[in-house]
């Protein structure tokens, strides 16, 4: 029966991996290890039907097995268990044999060690045996030695205090010696190795001798030692020795600093006389300023600055000043680089050094380096107000390296100071010196430039007068001064454009030239140039605002006064020169703003953090200026003209005059006079668009003009029954002709410019007509007037209509003031027109 | 709400004309007189009624057979007398004269029934005396004393300005004191206003470029502003001076094209300003910053919150003409009207805007 049971589980395990393992596993359940598997065996072992489990109840077993199993399997489950008692038996024995070898050997090893430790315990008993007797006759020497070895500390005791009083005893003779010999340092350590002792026992009358003595050599080693660091000649080291031994001899420590400082401070203050002094002899101040504006005037072109280098040199130097660059040199060499000096020495004797010894814990540190800013500000300053009046002085724009240059030294060198004096406000304010020293420079660039502007203005217009432009035109070749002095030549033709070109020429070579002078401001090797301000602020307010737009901005301006002045004068401004400004202004418009702005922009690397005019507002200004010029120029012109023919209507007696025989020359004078507006507006302005017109303008209106239709108005001016007809005829015309603004804006070309100018003198030409009164003569005259100027000046208008409207409503008019309105046969004017 | 606003009413003259004026003496009616200028035929005097409410325009033709008419003035005192400066011809001589007017007592009468009638059998004007003495030719304009009793007028001559005291209901008029314009060259007055202000003792004339005032009292010269516009007075400025300071103009305007010929103040609110041009427009601005009218506060005054001050400003520009505009008057009876006469003879009434009337008046 229990064979049977047995084989049920064998069946199921036996055939498994794991059966050593569960052989392992019931080994260490008896003996009650059972830590490995303890959750898997925790349901098994309730189990009273498991064979393997504690609670096993083999009658149980036996009755589950006979109820559930048929006998074969009951067989067959019965040889299993048996197989299974077999293998179980044999494990157990091979198990209890391999312990019991072990077993055997462990018994053998014990009793081996047993006896070892029987010899170990003997030898250990000799061992401490002997080491009493060694103790025993350790004791009984030192026993005897005991009494010698007190008598020999207390004599080498005695020594040392002997030898420490000689020391004492010879002290003021040794300090004499020391003082004799100078040797300071030697005196002040060995006073101080004795001063304690001293100290101690100042009670006793002979130390008390000894410490008086010490003191008066100390007090006149101290006076020594002051008198040596106030008379200063000696070298950097041996002040600071003499510092140092002062304060280990307890000299207060602010006194010296202040000492120190204020000796420095004299030896500084000579080197800011010395730079004061070169300041001072300044030539008369406006004798240099005229150089320079003559400086600057006197260039053309990039080259001008190579130039007039030697110039530079050439002019002032006579008058002993020295230039910005030497002068900032000496100030560098002497003033900036004593003042590190002063600086260094001064940090390493009460700063640095105070540090480690036992001074540091007075705050000394602290109370020099305080006493060090304000000295050093304080000179600083000064020097700095020196240095701005001498860059004030830097009125020649002519070589503006030198000036670079010499900031660049200048800004370097306090770079050294801020290094030494890590919170110091001086080489901030020193950047700043150098800033405000930038934006003088460019207002100054800037009133250069406009300088430079009116007085190219100023020869152009000696250019248009001297030789009065010819106003025939093409063939002027009178001998102006051109811009830019001698060298641009005398011979040279004074022509319109070249005019214009030589001038726009110069003008932005001057910008040219200005622009590549403050660019040193921002060059890569100039070490404020990575200032911020110098990045960003100097670059799009300084440089592209306050000089280069300021400069299109001024040079509109200036155009358009010329508008305003010249209008209640009565044209005191040339209006060759009109034309001239407004083809300039044109011409910024359309090309030469953008291309300054844009080299400005590329030149410096203009980022526009700040909001800065845009090209579009600069032109528009330009345009506007230009507009205005060229109104301005058709309205002076066309009232030149208007003059002419007001006088000769105004001052003619009409009503009794001759039979016209010739045109008056008056007329003539016009035509002259519009020809050579229409050749020196032609030199400037394009051509312009004019309405299609016949090959033979002048023979085609001229019929028209002046033969059917005016006929028909005389022909209605006689009929006294209809009255009306001519107001009729003439406002029928009107309504087909658009309404005619005289003094209107123009377009810019030639014949816009024509066609405002012969406007403007032939509405004046008809309200003086109406002021008059005529006679059949003056009508003839008037007729004979109107038919020439017919024949010329239809070529200049843009509409030719126009002018035979004008000319129409003049004729028609002094019809209507005829008192005896007899036409003259067309044919005979044409013939007195012709003839001349 | 948006005022529409009258539509200008046009007249046509058959003859050129320059002259234009005001009656100013009527203060009911809305009438203005215009004189013609003609070589060929009897000069004529226009009176034009305008009937504001039906927006009609009467007229009534007076002859002037002196001459042609270049300047016309209304007495301020008798509706019936003016003045006129005419050319007379003879000999071949042009000679330009002045003289006072009355028109006939009936002028007024049959001329609704047949307007036909008055053109063909037209009334005359009645001399009533010259203002010419045989020292002093060629005279330009005649002024009447502003708001006077039409007793005294100014004539300018040459270079003279003539003080005239007219006796006998105008029939009368002497010489009472003279003003001489002495310099280099031959200087003429062109045109001349009696001001309104000081009790109207001050003149002011134009001669070329140069504006002078006088005192009547002294016949004196009191200030000259000298260039005060380029060539002539022919330079499309208006310029507004104050008399005592007359180095810079107070205001200038540039709104005309060509010459500007005539400018008026209105009566009631000078603010208003007409200017007449041979660019053919007439414009009328509100300068604001030249007005004798006080700066109103705006306590008190109900409704007025929104009502921001005026900018000196063009009001409107008039195109109804096609030729130049050689005068322009206000109506004496509305001083809200005007009227502006273009040389082809075609005479223009326009009102100011509704809505800048109504700004001033509220």
């Amino acid at each position: 029966m229990d064979g049977e049971a047995d084989g049920t589980v064998g069946m199921s395990e036996d055939c498994g991996p794991g059966r050593r393992r569960r052989v392992h596993g019931m080994l260490k359940l008896y003996y009650g290890l059972n830590e490995e598997g303890k959750a898997a065996e925790e349901p098994e072992s309730l189990d009273p039907c498991d064979i393997n489990g504690p609670h096993f109840d083999p009658e149980l077993y036996l009755n589950k097995l006979r109820r559930e199993c048929s006998l074969a399997e009951l067989m067959d489950q019965e040889t299993c268990m048996v197989k299974q008692i077999r293998s179980l038996d044999s494990d157990m024995q091979t198990l209890v044999y391999e312990n019991y070898n072990k077993f055997i050997s462990a018994t053998d090893t014990i009793r081996k060690m047993k006896n070892d430790f029987k010899k170990m315990e003997d030898e250990m008993d000799c061992l401490s045996a002997n080491m009493a007797a060694i103790t025993e006759f350790s004791a009984s020497i030192s026993g005897t030695l005991q009494d010698q070895h007190t008598q020999i500390t207390k004599l080498s005791g005695v020594h040392t205090l002997l030898r420490k009083l000689q020391f004492l005893f010879e002290l003021p003779a040794r300090l004499n010696k020391c003082l004799e010999l100078q040797a300071y340092a030697q005196a002040v350590s060995s006073h101080r190795r004795a001063r304690c002792v001293l100290q101690q026992y100042s009670h006793l009358p002979s130390f008390k001798g000894i410490q008086d003595d010490c003191h008066a050599i100390m007090d006149k080693l101290a006076q020594e030692l002051r008198q040596k660091f106030r008379d200063g000649g000696s070298s950097a080291k041996d002040l600071s020795e003499c510092v140092e031994l002062l304060l280990q001899l307890d000299e207060p420590a602010e006194e010296l600093c202040d000492k120190f400082l204020s000796h420095a401070r004299s030896r500084l203050e000579s080197d800011l006389q010395g730079l004061e002094a070169e300041i001072r002899p300044y030539p008369s101040a406006s004798a240099v300023k005229d150089a320079s504006a003559r400086r600057l005037s006197s260039t053309t072109g990039a080259g001008s600055l190579t130039n007039n280098s030697p110039k530079t040199n050439t002019l002032p130097s006579p008058t002993s000043n020295t230039d910005i660059l030497e002068f900032i040199d000496r100030g560098c060499n002497e003033f900036v680089s004593s003042l590190c000096l002063v600086i260094t020495s001064y940090q390493e004797l009460f700063i640095n050094h105070a540090q480690t010894g036992e001074l540091a814990s007075k705050n000394i540190p602290q109370m020099a380096n305080a006493k060090l800013h304000v000295f050093v500000d304080d000179l600083a300053a000064r020097y700095f107000s020196l240095v701005e009046r001498r860059i004030q002085e830097e009125k020649g724009v002519g070589d503006n390296s030198l000036l670079v240059r010499a900031l660049d030294r200048f800004h370097r060198r306090l770079q050294a100071v801020a290094k030494l004096l890590p919170g110091s406000t001086v080489p901030n304010k020193g950047t700043e010196i150098v800033i405000r020293a930038a934006t003088e420079r460019v207002k100054q660039y800037l009133s250069a430039l406009q300088s430079f502007y009116m007085d190219s203005l100023t020869d152009v217009r000696q250019a248009l007068a001297t030789p009065r432009l010819s106003v025939a035109g093409a063939s002027v070749a009178g001998g102006g001064s051109l811009l830019g002095g001698p060298a641009s030549g005398r011979d040279a033709p004074t022509s319109l454009p070249e005019l214009l070109s030589s001038l726009s020429a110069s003008i932005l070579n001057q910008i040219k030239s200005v622009l590549a002078s403050v660019h040193l401001f921002t060059a890569k090797d100039i070490t404020f140039s990575n200032k911020p301000y110098f990045k960003g602020e100097f670059c799009s307010q300084g440089v592209r605002e306050s000089l280069v737009v300021s400069f299109i901005k001024f040079v509109c301006q200036s155009s358009r006064q010329f508008c305003e002045s010249a209008g209640d004068k009565g044209g005191s401004t040339p209006p060759a020169l009109l034309l001239l400004l407004s083809r300039l202004c044109l011409d910024y418009e359309t090309s030469t703003i953008s291309y300054i702005l844009t080299l400005t922009d590329e030149q410096f690397l203009v980022q526009h953090h700040s909001p800065v005019t845009p090209v579009t507002t600069l032109c528009a200004e330009a345009r506007e200026a230009a507009q205005k010029l060229l109104n301005h120029y058709v309205k002076v012109q066309g009232l030149i003209i208007s003059q002419m023919l007001r006088k000769s209507v105004e001052t003619r007696d009409w009503v009794n005059t001759i039979e016209p025989r010739n045109v008056r020359a008056v007329m003539k004078r016009v035509v002259e006079d519009t020809t050579s507006i229409d050749v020196q507006v032609g030199l400037l302005y394009e051509e312009g668009v004019r309405k299609a017109h016949s090959s033979d303008s002048s023979k085609r209106t001229f019929s028209v003009y002046s033969s059917s239709r005016q006929q028909a108005r005389y022909a209605a001016s006689y009929t006294p029954s209809a009255p009306m007809d001519t107001n009729l005829l003439s406002n029928i015309h009107k309504l087909f002709s658009e309404r005619i603004d005289i003094f209107s804006s123009v377009e810019f070309n030639k014949v816009s410019v024509m066609t405002g100018i012969i406007k403007i003198s032939l509405k004046t030409f008809l309200e003086c007509v109406r002021l008059r009164t005529f006679g059949r003569y003056g009508l003839q005259q008037i007729q004979v007037d109107c038919h020439y100027l017919q024949m010329y000046l239809w070529r200049f208008v843009s509409d030719e209509n126009l002018v035979h409207f004008l000319l129409d409503e003049i004729v028609g008019s002094s019809a209507h003031r005829c008192l005896d309105p007899a036409p003259m046969e067309q044919s005979v004017i044409e013939v007195i027109c012709e003839r001349g | 709400m948006k005022m529409e606003d009258d539509a200008p009413v046009i007249y046509g003259l058959e003859f050129q004309a320059r002259a234009l004026t005001a009656q100013t003496a009527e203060t009911d009616a809305i009438r203005f007189l215009v004189g013609t200028q003609s070589l060929k035929f009897d000069n004529q005097i226009h009176i034009i009624d305008f009937d504001d409410e039906n927006n009609i325009i009467n007229k009534n033709v007076l002859l002037h057979q002196a001459g042609e008419i270049w300047h016309i003035g209304a007495s301020p005192a008798d509706k019936a007398v003016l003045t006129t400066c005419y050319n007379k011809t003879s000999d071949s001589r042009v000679v330009s004269c002045a003289a006072v007017w009355r028109m006939p007592s009936d002028w007024e009468t049959g001329s609704h029934e047949s307007p036909d009638d008055t053109a063909h059998n037209p009334q005359i004007l009645e001399l009533l005396c010259h203002l010419d003495d045989s020292a002093h030719g060629n005279a330009a304009c005649v002024l009447w004393e502003p708001m006077g009793d039409g007793k005294r007028v100014i004539s300018l001559a040459d270079n003279h300005a003539l003080l005239w005291d007219l006796q006998e209901s105008s029939t009368q008029a002497t010489v009472s004191s003279t003003a001489t314009l002495e310099g280099k060259g031959q200087l003429k007055f062109t045109s001349g206003k009696w001001s309104p202000h000081h009790n109207c003792s001050q003149l002011a004339t134009a001669n070329d470029t140069a504006i002078r005032g006088w005192d009547l009292r002294t016949m004196s010269q009191i200030y000259c502003i000298e260039n005060a516009h380029g060539q002539l007075v022919h330079d499309c400025k208006v310029k507004f001076w104050d008399v005592r300071n007359v180095q810079e103009p107070v205001k200038t305007l540039e709104e005309h094209s060509h010459w500007v010929w005539s400018v008026r103040y209105n009566h009631s609110h000078d603010q208003l300003v007409l200017t007449a041009s041979s660019d053919s427009r007439l414009i009328l601005s509100n300068m604001v910053s030249i007005s004798s009218e006080p700066v109103r506060t705006l306590s008190g005054r109900r409704g007025a919150q929104a009502k921001e001050p005026l900018k000196d400003s063009v009001v409107s520009t008039y195109e109804e003409h096609e030729d130049s505009v050689y005068a322009a008057e206000w109506s004496s009876a509305d001083p809200w009207l005007f009227a502006s006469l273009s040389y082809d003879g075609r005479l223009v009434i326009n009102r100011v805007p509704r809505a800048l009337k109504y700004r001033i008046l509220l």
